[in-house]
């Protein structure tokens, strides 16, 4: 593998093929996105082209910034709660033999072919009252009688951490797989015990592997718009529920587009600011 | 306005479950009714009429009940084209119009589209010496241009009504009103979006004494905030039917609003369901056939407007497709069980098209906050 700077146009050549795949799926659709969000809204027929800010202007009020900010937290909660979840199995898993961490590397693979519907779907019989859980802890005597937990605020945050979780240990896994073992044996000879040398040692190495998980959660999450309808209440609908809404419902693709811009420019400033913080621990 | 209530991302886009498909499919060739009076005086014409339909159930019991008889008593083919929900049809007729093309020559609309595609011509103005069934319509299914030109005939119709769980709520409901009773805590299932709910026209003929009250900004606040007082009721806000079915038929959620005819059929299925309509009447919505301008068919759309308006066809439609007939019942052989199996005789709330057509972002703006709040 060479690692000089790239010269001769044949050198650049490997580089083309994604190049033109990120402008075609990427950049010219955002551009588009883009240039709608300015787009005058006509109401009952669409939009016509024209440069107005209207639709930054709708979102500016306290009712879209709270959507926002719950958007906002709800995901960071479901990003905390995923790596929490995952960073510890991810660990164990490794140390497992190989045959069954690829066993469980595929069922968690297979997961993911579960479409969110189904997944919300299910998630809200197993919550429910007449076909859920609760009716198995009645059974054997933890609760007196069968309770509903959906729609709610857990059972949102639930199907969320259950979409997410399986990429973040897939982002875990190679980071934490490739941990030398002998650092923990080392950290328990000197006299770490082993919950001290798990955190000083394996979170402190695998640091930047958590911070990618967190992030890619949080992103991954934000973008959900189909289990805040399925598992939550109306003040658990998110900015995303509120982008379908206007974009299918009242065919208004302006403002839909002129959110989706606003709530990729927050998430990338908060990304931003993750990143800078991370990078300024590792060097303090 | 659309009365597709399918989450993005579901496997198809009708509005019935899949049940309701393989109720059709025994029925075979019932449609067999059609039209002996229909004078077959067109000749095979060169080029199909096509026909726009909503994408999913509608075409598919279009496709299978109505077309092929409507070919064979008058030689008129049919090429039916699925139309996408929402108003992106409108949109589409609309930029093609201008183009001078038809995607469709005649489309089943939605009454506050059809609205809307009045206020640009969109719609080419209709011969009614050439509609000779228009006069067996219900007033509210003939759709005119201020100026009285005919521009939308109705196509189909179908109820919102009052349902619950037998199990759950012994006692049918009587009245929309029950919604807000103290006992009905988190136990409805209601539609989340105003222009599909209809719930602010429900309210007003509930709680204000008819929709004259929807007429201005401050009237729809004041039924807003009556309509806020349901809220610790409502136990789920769905945009898919398929969700509220299912906790209606387990009783999980015991009460709410939903369609008549696909309530009826899971109570025939054998689960605990019962469609009401209340003493208020049952929420009567429906799609018009409207023909646009660019269409160079005009005499085979007034031909196939004609012969959907028979009381024959549109009892089958009855019968076959679940839908509310638009023609008055005397003219119907439907029997008391098909008709109260659509329809009841309690006038209806229909709803007020003409206030989403004047205050559509005003509106949802002020029903999300409300309902969000």
């Amino acid at each position: 593998m060479r690692t000089g700077k790239p010269r001769s146009l044949a050198e650049h050549a490997p580089l083309i093929y994604p190049a033109l795949m990120l402008l075609v799926f990427f950049v010219i659709p955002f551009g588009i996105m883009l240039a709608v969000s300015f787009f005058q809204r006509v109401q009952g027929g669409f939009y016509e082209p024209s440069f107005t800010l209207d639709n930054y202007g709708r979102f500016l009020s306290a009712f879209f910034g709270n959507v926002l900010g719950f958007s906002l937290g709800l995901s960071a909660l479901a990003a905390v709660i995923c790596v929490g979840l995952a960073f510890p199995f991810t660990y164990l898993l490794t140390r497992l033999a190989r045959r069954r961490q690829i066993a469980w590397l595929v069922f968690l693979l297979s997961v993911l072919s579960l479409s969110e519907v189904i997944v919300g779907f299910a998630w809200s019989t197993l919550l429910s009252r007449s076909a859920g859980i609760s009716n198995l802890l009645v059974a054997v005597g933890l609760m007196a009688e069968p309770v509903s937990w959906s729609p709610g605020f857990a059972a949102l945050l639930i199907g969320m951490c259950y979409l997410a979780f399986p990429y973040t240990v897939l982002l875990l896994y190679p980071s934490l797989v490739r941990l030398d073992r002998e650092l923990v044996e080392a950290a328990m000879t000197m006299g770490a015990s082993p919950l001290r040398a798990f955190f000083t040692v394996v979170v402190g190495a695998a640091r930047n592997a958590i911070l990618s998980g967190l992030i890619l959660a949080f992103v991954f999450t934000l973008g959900i718009y189909l289990l805040p309808q399925l598992l939550g209440r109306p003040q658990h609908w998110t900015i995303s529920v509120m982008i379908t809404d206007q974009t299918i419902y009242q065919s208004n693709l302006p403002f839909g587009a002129a959110m989706a811009i606003f709530l990729m420019l927050v998430s990338l400033a908060l990304i931003g600011l993750t990143l800078l913080l991370g990078r300024q621990k590792a060097a303090g | 306005m659309t009365r597709k209530t399918k989450l993005p991302g579901s496997a198809h886009v009708s509005r019935r479950p899949v049940s309701r498909r393989t109720v059709l499919g025994g029925i075979g060739a019932a449609a067999g009714v059609a039209a002996l009076g229909m004078p077959a005086v067109h000749t095979r014409a060169a080029e199909p009429l096509k026909v726009g339909v909503y994408g999913g159930y509608f075409k598919e019991s279009f496709d299978q009940f109505i077309f092929p008889d409507f070919t064979a008593a008058t030689g008129i083919e049919v090429q039916s084209v699925a139309e996408p929900t929402g108003e992106a049809w409108l949109v589409q007729l609309e930029q093609a119009a201008r183009a001078g093309q038809a995607p469709a020559d005649v489309n089943m609309m939605a009454v506050t589209p059809l609205l809307k595609g009045q206020q640009t011509e969109l719609w080419m103005p209709l011969d009614e010496s050439k509609i000779t069934n228009l006069d067996k319509l219900l007033d509210q299914f003939v759709h005119r241009y201020p100026d009285g030109r005919l521009c939308g005939v109705g196509a189909v119709a179908w109820y919102i009504t009052l349902v619950s769980n037998t199990d759950v709520i012994p006692d049918a409901p009587e009245s929309w009103g029950d919604m807000w009773a103290e006992d009905k805590r988190d136990s409805l299932g209601l539609l989340a979006l105003v222009t599909n709910s209809f719930l602010l026209e429900i309210t007003a003929e509930t709680f204000f004494g008819g929709q004259e009250i929807l007429g201005s900004e401050e009237g729809i606040l004041e039924v807003l905030g009556k309509l806020a007082e349901v809220k610790p009721n409502v136990k789920l806000w769905y945009r898919d039917e398929g969700q509220f079915q299912q906790a209606l038929q387990t009783g999980e959620i015991p009460m709410g609003q939903y369609y008549h005819d696909v309530a009826g059929l899971a109570a025939a299925d054998g689960y605990p369901v019962r469609s009401t309509f209340p003493k208020e009447g049952g929420v009567n919505d429906s799609g018009s056939w409207a023909v646009t301008k660019a269409s160079q068919m005009a005499d085979e759309a007034h031909v196939f407007i004609e012969y959907m308006c028979q009381p024959e066809i549109q009892a089958a439609l009855s019968r076959n497709v679940g839908t509310a007939p638009t023609v008055r019942r005397d003219l119907l052989d439907l029997t008391e069980a098909e008709f109260a199996a659509v329809a009841s005789d309690i006038p209806p709330i229909i709803p007020n098209y003409q206030m989403y057509l004047e205050r559509g972002d005003w509106l949802e703006q002020q029903w999300i906050e409300t309902i969000t709040g």
